[in-house]
């Protein structure tokens, strides 16, 4: 398995959608066949077309706010005593964290197909408040479906997105998370596709979907790129990406342009949930070597069991708390282009407790989980190093969780 | 050799009638339970589609997916699955059986060992719901190799030039969904329409029997009967839902809900 140079990535798949021939694809319902590939035509030629592109800007410039900030947390990185920390602060995109590219793109393309209802999944409650944000944006009516123990966990960011006009419709069928939520929306879309479109939450789902919000969040990148060539002259000679990875939406966005380098020079390193410290549950597959499965329509690394039931998953923070994982992560995975590790909820929390103590960035429970990675990794790291971790979520959302864990102090 | 499958829609077309696909869940409410049951419908039903439940299943409506996630919590197995199959088969008048699921748990077991297995026991058919065509392709020539028909499934969505494709590369039977729907949604589309397409799928190629399904239910079935074949999923596991409620016996229920359901087509 090979990852080509100069070939987007989300354009490496084969004939059928398969990455490295084996992740990704589309196992979905023959009543999504049609669908399917309208959706894949219609970005194929609009992903090529300049105007389509300067509509796409003109919208992430002037509503998304780009560029997000690129910032060094100087009193991190003297307590931590190592490698610089630096971090691209894509909470600071409308809204409050990067579910905004995808969501707005796919707004963009449900208008070009005249499609007048978008459905979206939700976990953290970001894909959903953003999906709300967009529709509400192109006059698209919205309709999100959320878990019920996510309902309950992410209140502020469900208020946003009754507050934007959508209709959250709880899904209360097996674990009541992400992976239910998408499930339900899929079953919704079946139902629907000729007058709704579907836009699926993060880079997961049957190919297309993963290579629209790949091509979405590369924003990320993109200023990133210009900003660490305004900071040091050049892309610097060792720098580290540390990004946290539930279906992989952010971490894909954050790396896609530096793709083309050397990973002793531009090394990239995913962050899974691994669950609370006593419990055996994980949202981890990459790093606890889960089996491919075929999950919402593509193989990937995911938890289940030997009979191939896709088994419950635990996190603290429910943007990561997914069975399963991108087909673009299982290819880097494999063909070693990224490295991944998980932590615990408890280093989570603790890494955000350091991180706001030092600096005045209140990453969500998301990112923590890639502080803490960050924070250990860089105390071995020389001066020269420049770590960059992206902080894509906002702890706004998590505010009861915090206050149940930390105390009031930190919600 | 003929399929079974081939024989009981040649039965039906005899009796000049559609052939009565039911489905039930397998290990719904528990493994020796639906065994019962299909021994209970046998009488009625033509041919026996007996889902494998997973728990993400991305196209069925809320009553299938209630008897699939109560068959997994009592503990269904793919072993198990087998197990009743094979029970049943060994029942004198056994009707075909066609085991209808999501493609993770065939891969998860092999699709070699699974087909080897289906052919031990006696499936005669799979349904595949997340392999459509063509990633189906190579299956659907494992399949032909152990005699087990692929039903291919065909939707209002699916365009003229795939239907041909498809229909050219299928086995004996196809399965017509009948609406844009999950499975057991209210009939949204007037069984003439669907008969239209149907009949649009059936010129393709007259030699191929195809069945209709989605929605159909006891109100419902008598207007498709011009089909080769209808089936009744939901309105079934609605009714083992219904019997647990009121602490009745689902394997009673259920027979006399498909013998009504065979009179109506009578």
């Amino acid at each position: 398995m090979k990852l080509k140079k100069k070939i987007p990535v989300i354009d490496q798949g084969n004939k059928l959608g398969f990455w490295g021939g084996k992740f990704g694809g589309n196992f979905v319902p023959e009543t999504l066949k049609k669908p399917i590939e309208d959706l894949e035509n219609l970005f194929n030629k609009l992903k090529k077309d300049k105007k389509f592109i300067a509509e796409r800007d003109k919208y992430f410039k002037n509503w998304i706010g780009t560029p997000t900030r690129f910032i060094k947390l100087e009193n991190l990185t003297k307590y931590v005593g190592g490698a610089q920390i630096w971090s691209k602060v894509v909470s600071d995109a409308n809204g409050g964290a990067h579910k905004i590219y995808n969501a707005t793109v796919h707004c963009l393309l449900a208008k070009r197909s005249g499609k007048k209802i978008i459905c979206g999944d939700t976990g953290a409650g970001y894909a959903g408040k953003m999906l709300s944000m967009a529709a509400k944006k192109f006059g698209l009516k919205c309709k999100i479906f959320m878990g019920a123990k996510d309902i309950e966990r992410q209140q502020p960011n469900v208020r946003a997105m009754k507050k934007n006009g959508a209709e959250v419709i709880p899904v209360y069928s097996g674990s009541q998370t992400l992976v239910d939520a998408v499930s339900e929306c899929m079953r919704f879309w079946v139902a629907n596709c000729d007058t709704t479109a579907m836009c699926v939450g993060s880079t997961v789902g049957p190919a297309v979907f993963v290579r629209i919000c790949g091509w979405s969040t590369s924003q990320i990148s993109r200023e990133l790129k210009v900003q660490l060539i305004d900071e040091f002259g050049s892309i610097p000679k060792k720098l580290k990406l540390y990004n946290c990875v539930g279906g992989g939406s952010s971490s894909f966005g954050f790396w896609n342009e530096f793709m083309d380098y050397d990973k002793k020079q531009c090394e990239f390193i995913g962050v899974e949930a691994g669950g609370p410290a006593k419990s055996k549950r994980h949202a981890a597959p990459l790093t606890y070597g889960s089996k491919i499965g075929i999950l919402h329509g593509a193989a990937q690394y995911v938890n289940q069991n030997s009979d191939g039931q896709i088994e419950e998953t635990e996190s603290i923070s429910a943007g990561l708390d997914y069975p399963g994982i991108s087909p673009l992560h299982c290819f880097l995975k494999d063909t070693k282009r990224a490295r991944y590790t998980a932590v615990s909820d408890e280093e989570a929390l603790k890494a955000y407790k350091l991180v706001t103590k030092y600096e005045k960035l209140r990453p969500s429970l998301e990112p923590s989980h890639a502080f803490s990675v960050a924070i250990r990794e860089a105390k071995k790291m020389s001066k020269n190093t420049i770590v960059v971790v992206n902080s894509c979520g906002d702890a706004y959302k998590d505010k009861k969780i915090l206050k149940n864990r930390l105390g009031k102090k930190y919600a | 050799m003929l399929n079974p499958i081939d024989l009981a829609f040649k039965k039906a077309k005899k009796e000049n009638r559609p052939a009565l696909l039911t489905y039930t869940v397998a290990g719904d409410s528990t493994k020796n339970q639906s065994l019962l049951i299909l021994n209970a419908i046998s009488k009625y039903a033509d041919i026996l589609e007996l889902g494998v439940p997973h728990n993400t299943p991305v196209a069925d409506g809320s009553q299938i997916q209630t008897s699939a996630y109560r068959a997994i919590k009592n503990g269904i197995k793919i072993e198990d699955i087998f197990w009743i199959v094979k029970k049943y088969k060994k029942k004198k008048n056994s009707k075909p059986i066609i085991l209808m699921g999501y493609y993770n748990m065939i891969f998860q077991y092999g699709e070699k060992k699974f087909l080897e297995k289906c052919k031990k026991v006696g499936v005669n058919g799979l349904i595949v719901v997340d392999l459509p065509w063509p990633e189906n392709k190579s299956f659907t020539k494992k399949c032909e190799k152990k005699s087990i028909y692929l039903v291919q499934l065909l939707s209002p969505t699916t365009s003229k030039e795939r239907l041909n494709k498809i229909i050219k590369d299928s086995h004996a039977m196809n399965y017509f969904i009948s609406m844009l729907s999950t499975t057991g949604g209210k009939l949204k589309v007037s069984p003439k329409k669907i008969m239209t397409n149907y009949s649009k799928i059936k010129k393709i190629n007259p030699k191929k029997n195809v069945v209709i399904g989605f929605g159909i239910t006891e109100k419902s079935i008598k207007s498709l009967k011009k089909a080769d074949g209808l089936v009744v999923g939901s309105a079934i596991c609605k009714e083992i839902s219904v019997s647990i409620q009121k602490r009745q016996n689902p394997v009673t229920n259920v027979a006399n809900l498909v013998k009504k359901l065979k009179y109506k087509i009578l």
